[in-house]
């Protein structure tokens, strides 16, 4: 992105061509014309072999997460929102409560509630599918087994441009998921996550 | 309060028992199919390793995308090079008449062809994207003779296992695995949209490899090498690329 901060829509994309949109920084190529007069220095090389390792990582995590996860009826049981919880009444409710800050009800707390499950469906079969999609369809060697994958989605350079946006929502969602964390107790959240138990929730109070 | 059973337990040692001794497995037939990139060493060595071989074993028979006519990026576009070096400038006063491109290492018939030379081969055409690693890309028409038609003139070496590929300007070279060489779109370029390659998008001669992003297409080629070992070159890690920080391997 540093190096040529300018998206495009369609197949192809370069300073000849106009632009969807542009970020407004100074670029890492002298060949981008960025109005800045300043080079940034390139740090393509390494942050592409971790981003395509990290790829690899959260693909195959993604997996060992999510198949177990429907075999063991999480997402059936704590994801996929109940009839009631799709009631107007329950959206909106959830909504007010977390927009005045109030603290959820001991029963409310054992569950996620409406927002917290619509918001994890959305990133994990969503915003992943759609980031690991997008990431695929602009190499030109994927692109060339799966050529229907990169012209539904409008070309490498839409590819680029959606992968640019889906990424940012789950930068947006990490900080967020984050910050609600250390809000909710971060040590009991976190020993949550990792042993798959609830401790004792002093911190629930 | 959910404790862990011992049912559980063993369960899930057993499936990091298997994963462990797939990885083992997994390693070496890795190793004695040739699917551990150059670069393999390192902290990346893992992700550029997976990636590698798993676009080698879905690759196998795929060809790039080609496009239409209409959708040939105008203006054309060129990327910036560096300052051309005398030898260079000196094959250029000439016309390129003097342009050679030497073909050695593991064949039989090493030789060295001029541009006519290799124009009177069968040629072939085709309307393909290339992608800069930058995030910038093109789509042009591309003519020149399959690589592989070169490499059967010279007669390659069953144990042939990559060729290298030098520009005429210092430090830069690649080199790409057989799979990439035979392949029918991979290209010894002369050709650009129906004229003459143009010296700024790397005429005289360009390496095209299609289904790899731009940096693999070494502009003003000079001189085919084709080995078994690429520890032989440069650092040993396949290509110029890696020795600035880049992956050899570019079909990501």
């Amino acid at each position: 992105m540093v190096s040529h901060p300018r998206f495009y829509w369609g197949e192809a994309g370069n300073i000849n061509t106009p632009t969807l949109f542009k970020i407004p920084i100074p670029a890492s190529r002298s060949t981008v014309p960025t109005g800045y007069g300043y080079v940034l220095p390139d740090q393509n090389g390494w942050s592409r072999y971790l981003h395509f390792q990290s790829a690899w990582v959260a693909v195959l995590t993604g997996l060992l997460y999510v198949i177990p996860g429907f075999f063991s009826g999480h997402f059936r049981r704590d994801l996929f929102p109940g009839g009631a919880d799709l009631s107007w009444r329950a959206f909106s409710s959830a909504l007010t409560k977390r927009l005045r800050f109030k603290r959820p009800s001991e029963e409310e707390a054992w569950s996620y509630n409406p927002l917290q499950r619509l918001t994890y469906l959305f990133v994990i079969f969503i915003l992943f599918p759609l980031v690991i999609w997008t990431g695929l369809a602009m190499s030109p060697a994927i692109a060339s087994v799966f050529p229907g994958a990169v012209s539904v989605l409008g070309g490498q350079q839409s590819a680029r441009t959606i992968h640019f946006f889906v990424s940012v929502f789950l930068l947006l969602f990490l900080v967020v998921h984050i910050v609600m964390i250390c809000l909710a107790g971060f040590w009991n959240r976190m020993r949550a996550m990792i042993t798959g138990f609830a401790g004792t929730n002093k911190e629930r109070a | 309060m959910k404790r862990i059973s011992r049912r559980q337990l063993i369960t899930s040692g057993l499936v990091t028992a298997a994963g462990a001794s797939g990885l083992v497995v997994a390693d070496g037939l890795a190793k004695r199919y040739g699917l551990i990139p150059p670069d393999s060493g390192g902290p990346y060595g893992a992700g550029e390793t997976l990636t590698y071989a798993a676009q080698r074993i879905l690759t196998s028979h795929s060809m790039a995308r080609e496009f239409s006519r209409s959708q040939i990026s105008n203006p054309p576009f060129a990327n910036a090079v560096a300052p051309f070096s005398e030898a260079f400038k000196r094959l250029q006063a000439g016309g390129f008449a003097e342009w050679r491109l030497g073909v050695d290492g593991m064949v039989t018939r090493p030789a060295a062809f001029s541009l006519a030379e290799l124009k009177s081969y069968p040629s072939r055409s085709q309307i393909t994207h290339l992608a800069c690693e930058e995030g910038w890309s093109y789509i042009a028409e591309w003519t020149g003779v399959p690589l592989s038609h070169i490499l059967d003139l010279a007669g390659t070496s069953p144990e042939a296992r990559y060729v290298v590929y030098f520009s005429i300007e210092r430090g830069w070279w690649d080199s790409i695995d057989m799979a990439d060489a035979m392949h029918p779109q991979t290209l010894i370029a002369y050709g650009m949209n129906g004229g003459e390659l143009p010296v700024a998008n790397g005429g005289p001669l360009r390496l095209r490899v299609p289904r790899q992003l731009g940096y693999k297409n070494v502009k003003y080629i000079t001189r085919l090498t084709v080995t078994d070992n690429l520890k032989k070159f440069g650092e040993g890690l396949g290509s110029a690329a890696p020795e600035g920080g880049y992956a050899w391997y570019a079909g990501i």
